[in-house]
């Protein structure tokens, strides 16, 4: 990659450090961009030029914040549409401006350019102070994750800069940010326009004491090495040239050399490192966090895009486990977000299935407190769990850090949220969960009381396999032995939760859904719940796997198609064949049984046989 | 510097692989995909930088589109490199300039003749990406682009829609007949590109060098680029000129100074 001989006394070219500058709109900070811009002496000739010509011809006073209203159609609207991005230098290092618009529906714009910002600096109208947008931005360098913040009360003139009123409103945007967890690292009364504390000390507050905002620029702590830290580096694809396979990905952390023994995702293989591969750069047998280079492994493994690597054998350098997770949300859809509402979950380069099992808590942006709502409202902050359809491997959310970034994107590929990825999520944590007035019995307790644990089984299998039948002789089984058991059967629903669906693949999606949902609160009772359900296809199954978490198992009731088809105790086969029927499991609708299903009751014996292969599972879950 | 460390990045490794990043997304989630080979300097950084993220390969084509106003070195160049670098190259021819928007002014009517032999170009094969070298610090309006941007059936640029885009994760289309242009370079800047190319010695036509105290600081058609005052005749002598330098990059370009929309409107047209 780099000339690694090059002398250590040779300039680190391009290293930039990120600011976003953010704050509620007309506090000011196109104007203190331009400024800053003058002070560094960073304007180049040709744009001072364009933005004088501007001001004119629009008869106008020179406006520093015409700078960045670089774009036709934004200047006849007088705001600023996008993020952009404005260098400049600062004794000799250099810096780049996010600059971020203060409307509140172009949030999504000020999160592209503020995420990757190593600090911020947070506008606040001296005489106006904290507004609805100080304290959406301010949420939002939370979740995003920067720590640095450095607040401006600007246009501190208009009010003489009084000191008993400027402390009063550091004072309020200090309890603000306190109560966000973040660290304010200076509050600097100062004018943009006037050049107050910007670059030079004001002489109209004597006053302050502290640092101008270019002296606090230049104290910002460059990020802090992420080599140190266990190996994670995310597949991003895996290639073929001349007959050699690369593994090709960014190291996210840590270092991989040569040698080195890999976990490999999820499945848990192991590889040894063979070569670290870069082209046109001196071979190196290490190389670390930031980079992106290709592996080869031995052996010669073809790992999934998504799979995590990471170092084998040290139980403490392995990233966590779940297949619920809570998140801290920041939704950017038009739309609000709602409980059961499917999309993708992108983690660095994997993407996962998942469904929102609860929405936890609601930021109120009047005054920052979480209360229990059923949605998520657009441009809003919440608390929700996620449920995947299988464990995943993730590491926590930390700011400045590449780990937990969790993306939420629709079936468009649209990005609909971040998703900050806090932690594994409990089951029984269901305070808003989908049943709102979930009972304060613990999962323990019940369990105690019981003398059993929960669990929900899905029996699959074609229309006639015997799934209802087995189902039925097995709760009587266990309800002698003192179980409690319910069965919800596809006939059964369909005749009352489920009267109003048909048969086509939306209704049947809907009809798992319901049934799923069921099937949790029944669990989440301390229920054992047995779901006879054709559900011919597994991403269906995935998605009731994913409602109700943990308590699942897959049954795959195994029967020859030909027996199904000649008992036919429904007569619907017959039927089918006629064409009666139009998309009938088994006939004239595909049948996607299980791949790795946790029980496999055969079918085509004795119901006795089968229902003991059942009752045998079920045993062994909950006791 | 212990030999068994991993070295330190500085700016230019940072740049090098998050590009690189950038292209294997690009390549993983956008097929068919094609890259942008205008025979400039970035553009030849482009290239470069695919050969690190792929190998030393280019697996998909390499696409110029030739408006037949470039200047004979820049022919020259293509042709030698082409094969050198095993190139599999796409020529795209572009409508005569009677055929633009006549409202337009007269270089920005000329430069619009390549908007439309790309999009020619993009609808006959049927790409899903198109991978262009376009920076940040070039010009504002580029300043407003995405790493990856979506472009509707019409390829035009949707600059108030734009999709969100953060943690490196990037939008990729979402309906039939649209396009993503992908831009690895945007947050280069001009200095980044020739130090770049100093470093890694990325072969370049000689006009970016001064011959008889003028050369071409940016590269388009003949008639509608003007070469700089400048006695820069080798990289490094360029690399100190910028240090010092503060007029435009552009400046030599005659559309960018036509009127104030001009360029904007290139753009949403589908204009790199």
């Amino acid at each position: 990659m780099t000339q690694p001989h090059s002398s250590s006394t040779q300039v680190r070219h391009g290293v930039s450090t990120p600011i976003v500058i953010v704050g509620h709109v007309d506090h000011g900070k196109s104007t203190l961009i331009g400024r800053l811009l003058y002070d560094t002496d960073s304007l180049p000739d040709g744009r001072l030029v364009q933005i004088v010509e501007s001001s004119r011809k629009r008869g106008l006073a020179v406006e520093w914040s015409f700078l960045l209203d670089s774009l036709q159609i934004e200047r006849d609207q007088g705001v600023t549409v996008d993020s952009t991005r404005i260098p400049f230098q600062l004794n000799g290092r250099d810096f780049v401006i996010v600059d971020a618009p203060g409307h509140r529906q172009f949030l999504r714009n000020m999160i592209t350019g503020a995420a990757d910002a190593e600090a911020a600096v947070l506008v606040v109208d001296a005489a106006e102070g904290v507004r609805e947008q100080t304290r959406r931005h301010a949420m939002l360098l939370r979740l995003i994750g920067i720590s640095h913040v450095i607040v401006l009360l600007n246009k501190a003139d208009s009010i003489n800069f009084d000191e008993a009123k400027l402390k009063q409103v550091e004072g309020d945007i200090r309890q603000l940010l306190a109560r966000l967890e973040i660290d304010v690292k200076q509050v600097i009364p100062a004018s943009a326009r006037d050049g107050d504390n910007i670059a030079t000390r004001s002489e109209r507050a004597e006053w302050y004491k502290g640092p101008t905002l270019l002296e606090a620029l230049a104290q910002i702590q460059p990020p802090a090495s992420r080599h140190a830290l266990p190996l994670r580096m995310p597949v991003q694809d895996v290639y073929r040239f001349e007959g050699v396979r690369y593994v090709a990905g960014r190291i996210e952390r840590g270092t991989v050399r040569e040698g080195d023994r890999l976990v490999i995702g999820g499945q848990g293989q192991e590889a040894t490192v063979a070569e670290v591969c870069r082209w046109h750069a001196p071979h190196e047998p290490v190389a670390g966090a930031g980079e992106s280079i290709a592996l080869r492994l031995e052996p010669d493994l073809v790992p999934d895009r998504g799979d995590l690597l990471f170092p084998a054998g040290d139980e403490a350098a392995a990233p966590l486990k779940a297949a619920r997770l809570t998140t801290r949300l920041f939704w950017l859809r038009g739309e609000p977000l709602h409980v059961g509402e499917s999309f993708r979950l992108r983690l660095a380069t994997a993407e996962y299935d998942v469904t929102v099992a609860a929405i936890d808590a609601v930021v109120n942006l009047d005054d920052l407190t979480l209360s229990p709502a059923d949605e998520v409202p657009p441009d809003g902050f919440a608390e929700i769990t996620l449920a995947v359809a299988r464990n995943i491997l993730f590491d926590p959310f930390a700011p400045g850090m590449p780990d937990g970034r969790g993306v939420l994107v629709d079936r468009h590929q649209k990005i609909v949220g971040g998703a900050p990825l806090i932690g594994p999520a409990a089951l029984a944590d269901g305070a808003h969960a989908i049943h709102p007035t979930a009972s304060g019995v613990s999962e323990a307790v019940r369990a105690g009381l019981r003398g059993h644990k929960r669990a929900v089984f899905w029996l699959t299998g074609l229309p006639g396999a015997g799934k209802s039948t087995i189902a039925r002789h097995a709760e009587e089984a266990l309800s002698h032995e003192g179980l409690n058991v319910t069965v919800l059967d596809g006939d059964t629903v369909r005749s009352g939760l489920c009267s109003d669906l048909g048969f086509s693949p939306e209704d049947r999606r809907e009809n798992i859904r319901r049934v799923a949902h069921v099937a949790r609160i029944l669990a989440e009772s301390g229920q054992i719940v047995l779901v006879a359900l054709v559900s011919p296809l597994a991403q269906d199954r995935a998605m009731a796997r994913a409602i109700i978490g943990e308590d699942w198992h897959e049954v795959f009731v195994d029967t020859a198609p030909e027996l199904c088809r000649q008992r036919d105790p429904k007569g619907l086969y017959a039927q089918a064949e006629e064409g009666r029927i139009a998309s009938f499991t088994g006939v004239s609708a595909a049948y996607e049984p299980p791949e790795t299903p946790d029980v496999i009751v055969p079918g085509d014996g004795d119901v006795a046989r089968s229902v003991r292969h059942l009752t045998d599972a079920v045993h062994k879950a909950v006791r | 510097m212990a030999l068994q460390d991993a070295h330190i990045m500085d700016g230019l490794d940072q740049l090098e692989a998050q590009s690189i990043f950038i292209l294997r997304e690009a390549y993983r989630k956008l097929k068919p995909m094609a890259l942008l080979w205008s025979l400039g300097k970035d553009s030849n950084v482009m290239v470069w930088l695919a050969r690190k993220a792929f190998m030393g390969h280019v697996p998909f084509p390499v696409m110029h589109v030739d408006t037949g106003k470039k200047f004979p070195e820049m022919y020259a160049f293509r042709d030698e490199y082409a094969k050198k670098w095993n190139l599999d190259l796409i020529l795209g021819e572009c409508p005569p300039v009677e055929e633009m928007d006549s409202s337009l002014p007269p270089a920005a009517r000329s430069a619009a003749r390549k908007t439309v032999g790309l999009a020619n170009l993009i609808d006959k094969h049927k790409f899903r990406g198109v991978v262009a070298g376009i920076r940040r610090d070039e010009q504002a309006t580029r300043a407003k682009e995405r790493v990856f941007s979506p472009r509707g059936a019409s390829h035009q640029w949707d600059v108030r829609n734009q999709p969100p885009e953060f943690w490196d994760q990037y939008a990729t289309p979402y309906e039939e007949g649209m396009h993503v242009r992908v831009h690895p370079l945007l947050a280069w800047r001009e200095l980044d590109i020739w130090r770049y190319i100093e470093r890694e010695n990325i072969p370049l036509v000689d006009l970016y060098f001064a011959k008889d105290g003028k050369r071409y600081r940016s590269l388009g058609d003949q008639d509608i680029t003007s070469p700089i005052e400048s006695q820069a005749s080798t990289v490094a002598e360029v690399i100190a000129e910028l240090e010092t330098s503060r007029t435009s990059e552009r400046a030599g370009r005659a559309m960018d100074h036509e009127s104030e929309d001009a360029f904007e409107r290139l753009r949403v047209a589908g204009y790199l």
